[in-house]
């Protein structure tokens, strides 16, 4: 295998959790909710994907827990913001606390045992078909599942009604529901979509890009995707180059060290950070780009009555 | 039957008190249920988590120094949200705050003189004021959004400091480890009494004072509510949104600087790679549950700092683990954000399908 | 008036407290861990000496553990809480715990210390680390020996001495069997990030490394290798269920021995202020059976280790040059411990620059 083939490979390993829940929260964004428990979320599919998994002895099994648990995690958030109608902001955060704590509640069980390993889909002979095979056939599941997603996600949401129908409910919900379309169902929907997706990522982290179960496994990445969502300007195709951008720059910077070129750890770690600020400005500075796509809602609670 | 709430045609007075008693009850109801399921007397439970950190002098005085840097932080942030100005960027500017004050014990390790101390204060605020302004000014250019801007630079700072404390901030004496120099004298603030109550405490409640009359009498606080409930209304009355927003930033960043150098200065007593247990990210939530009122903010950290410190005498008292005290403050929090919806609206059952939604 | 009140009720609490951990016959252990006890790595192996006390004192003793601590302010408050609750000997298991040690120290100087991996010791504060560098003086020669490339990739958490001497002392025990071993060394600037870790590993084996070795503490590196059909070490613990195939053995933290020592000592009354750097001879640092190796670099890794246990070969003995080929250590000396627990230099035949 060349050195080549391997690094991209591992960026595409280490971009898909981040692609994953990043297109969740551009759904939930779109409808006009912010909900910042990506974190919680993930780390709570990661943990019952691996426990599913390793009760049953099948991944598969353990992909459809994770997202079950992404789905529940974000039901509560949507109670709560929706029905009770609290903030989006103070929720979301108490929904990252919460499920860091009880995933290692939960996980307390599972700590310390060999995982299950998501297998690659080996496709025969396109998967032997030198570098393109194992690049573009070699992966599991839930990597073509999270194109597919995005895939589905920009086709649903500026091709069909529906797409349409979450675009006016997150711009202006007001005069959404004063067409008769029921805001707090459509933002249900998109919430629990962005919890499922959430659920995924944190699966993947579980079952395929490190088979185990450990204690805050998620480590930031949940924070990595909400960024993603502004970065790509809620905008699909973006997510996708955002997302793969990320962790090309995260694995070139543990490339360019074992060349033995000294960097200072520090700054390799922050360079994600810096570039996400950077591109938030150059994007943010071309408003043309941001104003039409910007859910204007966003945060905002929605009352029926008023 | 479905739920539907009614909103109040003005805020319900009782339920403004009542709300906080109601979750803490629901919490203790359903909390007892759990330790009671896990094989625990829940009296028993409920008594070391609620109640004995209030029990001992000592306790107490670790609940103030707990809760100083959470009413530091939230008092300011509570100013930030009521104007519709997103700073989640706390922590960082926490650490910001932290590295500016430590630079005069680090750089001028020999200087003893009251001076030291007060210079040290005010260069974290400024340090604080400054990262926190970053965002704004980022907001106001370009519209980047704050929200993210400043949760990224979180990470910057710490890997600043992260990368200072194992380097050029490396004490020499210390063998290479990474930590800077022990502070000393009057590098450290004055504690009061017999504990690890600091100075820090004082400033906090003086914070809350002051960002209370600032909200309720003064002529910026007018323009701050305005700007947060309408920015078209406020640009009538000849406010400038950019001008609430960078100064929104600067004062929540100089109060979370300045919990940062309070930090270093007082129970740390020197530069670590970790100085904050993540008080600017707890501080958010103290913000909202402290309804975005200063006053709201001094209960709401001492609240905050009890559920800690019940969940650290909880493992030593009861073999529990951290992760049950964890869930234990995620369902405390959810129960009063629910219950505060209380405040501004009625609950109502309907039977069937309401009339919620489509109309 | 209300400090003298307050300082009679402290002192009051501070009586009844020593009263009570006298009147017990129990001795009560506590300790203080800075990860989850779930982290199958540093924290994980403190809490496995800890079952060990339990095991071998019984009624005799009772131990009470405070997880995920934070480094800083909020250290100095779960030990002050432990030793308010009565315990008697008070283990705090991570570096950044050493200033918050030493604070609680001086207001209970009836209660004993210990202090893993700090330099500080008071009356009653001890200290005590192990010599991990003498298995990776044991891994290097097994790695130089089972490579066919010849080079080797080393995932390193922060550059402080602890981690700069494992990663010299590998590439002394590499170069005793091929004197042109090269390593590639990442710094993930983390001790526990199971996917960087991961990615670390995946870019090295990419280069041409075909050995892993790690001062992190998460299994992602060896499933990694696996993964790839390279080979690795264990850290911390035994892994050979993560990679039964890929395994090469495993430095794995062993405090029971030290830990029920201790114990000992304060139920016989002769427990004194130490400081303590176990190795391999006390059994504080201990070899993962040597497995998926051909038969005679077995034969040599034992050999190797048997040497080192007895105190026949110390992994740091001169002549040893620095990276920029300056006189380290006159040939037949051997590094003291001082200056081997302050090292920031790599030895020569490493390639990349110290990130300082």
């Amino acid at each position: 295998m060349g050195a080549f083939e391997a690094v991209i490979l591992t960026i595409i390993t280490a971009s898909t959790p981040l692609l994953l829940a990043a297109i969740g929260e551009l759904v939930t964004e779109r409808s006009g909710v912010l909900n910042l428990g990506v974190e919680g979320m993930m780390i709570m599919g990661a943990v019952c994907g691996f426990a599913a998994a390793y009760t049953s002895q099948s991944a598969m099994l353990g992909v459809a827990a994770g997202l079950i648990a992404g789905v529940g995690m974000s039901l509560l958030f949507a109670f709560l913001t929706q029905t009770l109608m609290t903030s989006q902001v103070a929720t979301g955060l108490s929904l990252t606390l919460l499920g860091l704590g009880l995933s290692g509640l939960i996980g307390e069980a599972f700590t310390g045992l060999p995982g299950i390993k998501l297998a690659a889909l080996d496709i025969p002979f396109l998967s032997d078909i030198p570098f393109i095979g194992p690049i573009l056939f070699g992966h599991d599941i839930l990597v073509y599942a999270s194109l597919a997603i995005t895939a589905g996600a920009a086709y649903v949401l500026f091709r069909t009604r529906l797409g349409l129908i979450i675009t006016a409910v997150g711009g202006n919900h007001h005069s959404a529901h004063a067409l008769g379309y029921n805001v707090i169902r459509v933002r249900y929907g998109c919430i629990a979509f962005g919890g499922g997706c959430s659920g995924l990522a944190g699966a993947y982290l579980s079952l395929a890009y490190t088979p185990q179960w450990i204690e805050n496994m998620s480590s930031g990445r949940g924070w990595i995707a909400l960024a993603l969502v502004v970065f790509s300007t809620w905008l699909p195709g973006r997510v996708l180059i955002g997302a793969y951008l990320f962790g090309a720059v995260w694995i070139m910077g543990l490339y360019v060290q074992a060349l033995g070129v000294a960097i200072p750890a520090q700054l390799l770690s922050s360079l994600p950070y810096l570039v996400t600020i950077v591109a938030l400005i150059i994007i943010s500075g071309n408003k043309t780009l941001t104003k039409v796509n910007t859910p204007a809602c966003i945060g905002q609670p929605f009352a029926p009555e008023r | 039957m479905m739920l539907i709430l009614e909103k109040r045609s003005e805020q319900s007075r009782a339920m403004t008190f009542l709300s906080p008693i109601l979750a803490i009850g629901l919490t203790v109801v359903i909390g007892g249920f759990i330790f009671a399921g896990l094989g625990l007397d829940p009296f028993k439970a409920l008594y070391i988590y609620f109640i004995e950190p209030m029990t001992s002098l000592w306790s107490i005085e670790e609940l103030v120094v707990k809760a100083a840097p959470l009413i530091l932080i939230g008092a300011g942030l509570a100013i930030c949200y009521t104007a519709n100005v997103w700073n989640i960027g706390a922590e960082g500017q926490l650490t910001i705050g932290a590295l500016f004050g430590s630079a005069i014990p680090v750089y001028f390790t020999a200087w003893q003189s009251p001076l030291t101390l007060v210079l040290m204060l005010v260069l974290g605020a400024i340090g604080g004021a400054l990262f926190g302004a970053i965002p704004a000014l980022l907001k106001n250019r370009f519209g980047a959004n704050e929200i993210l801007t400043s949760l990224m630079l979180v990470y910057v700072a710490q890997l600043l400091l992260d990368w200072l404390v194992r380097g050029h901030w490396r004490d020499p004496k210390g063998f290479n480890f990474p930590q800077s120099v022990p502070f000393e004298g009057w590098q450290l603030l004055p504690l009061l009494g017999e504990g690890r109550v600091h100075m820090g405490a004082i400033l906090a409640v003086i914070a809350v004072f002051i960002l209370w009359v600032m909200m309720s009498r003064s002529l910026r606080g007018f323009e701050i509510r305005v700007i947060g409930s309408s920015p078209r209304a406020g640009a009538f009355a000849g406010f400038s949104q950019k001008r609430v927003v960078l100064f929104c930033f600067m004062l929540s960043g100089g109060l979370a600087g300045l919990a940062g150098i309070c930090e270093v200065a007082g129970p740390s007593g020197q530069l670590q790679p970790t100085i904050s247990p993540g008080y600017g990210f707890t501080a958010i939530i103290v913000a909202f549950l402290g309804r975005l009122n200063p006053i709201g903010v001094l209960f709401a950290g001492v609240l905050l700092a009890i559920s800690y410190l019940g969940g650290e005498a909880a493992q030593v008292e009861l073999g529990i683990s951290d992760k049950t005290a964890q869930v234990f403050q995620g369902m405390l929090l959810f129960f009063i954000l629910a219950c505060d919806t209380l405040i501004h609206y009625r609950i109502k059952f309907a039977p069937g399908r309401g009339a919620a939604g489509a109309a | 008036m209300k400090k003298l009140i307050g300082s009679i009720a402290l002192s009051l609490a501070m009586v009844f407290a020593v009263g009570a951990a006298s009147a017990a016959e129990k001795l009560k252990i506590g300790f203080i861990y800075v990860g989850p006890i779930g982290d199958h790595g540093w924290s994980y192996q403190h809490d496995q000496g800890r079952l060990a006390i339990e095991k071998a004192f019984g009624d005799k003793v009772e131990t009470v553990y405070v997880e995920k601590v934070a480094e800083g302010p909020d250290a100095e408050r779960a030990i002050e809480r432990l030793a308010r609750k009565g315990a008697g000997l008070i283990f705090t298991t991570s570096f950044g715990f050493m200033e918050p040690t030493l604070k609680v120290a001086k207001r209970f100087p009836k209660v004993k210390f210990e202090h893993a991996t700090g330099y500080k010791q008071s009356k009653n504060v001890a200290t005590y680390n192990a010599r991990f560098y003498e298995g990776r003086y044991i891994i290097g020669q097994i790695a130089a020996k089972m490579s066919k490339s010849g080079t080797a990739g080393y995932i390193a958490s922060f550059p402080i001495p602890e981690v700069v001497m494992g990663i010299n002392s590998f590439i002394l025990g590499a170069q005793t069997i091929n004197p042109n071993f090269k390593l590639k060394v990442i710094w993930v600037n983390s001790w526990f990030d199971p996917g960087k870790e991961a990615d670390a590993a995946k870019v090295l084996i990419g280069q041409g490394a075909d050995i892993i070795t790690q001062h992190t503490d998460s299994t992602a590196p060896l499933q990694i290798a696996a993964d790839k059909g390279a080979m690795g070490f264990g850290q911390a613990s035994n892994m050979i269920k993560f990679a039964p195939k890929a395994q090469l053995t495993s430095i794995v933290d062993n405090w029971a021995p030290y830990y029920v020592r201790r114990v000992r000592a304060v139920l016989d009354g002769t427990w004194t202020s130490s400081n303590t750097w176990d190795g391999l001879t006390q059994g504080t640092v201990e070899m993962a059976p040597y497995t998926n190796m051909p038969a005679d670099v077995a034969a040599m890794a034992k050999k190797t280790q048997a040497m080192i246990t007895s105190g026949k070969l110390h992994p740091f003995t001169g002549p040893l040059y620095k990276q920029d080929g300056s006189m380290a250590l006159a040939a037949g000396k051997v590094m003291d411990d001082g200056t081997l627990s302050g090292m920031n230099w790599y030895v020569k035949g490493i390639d990349g620059n110290l990130p300082k």
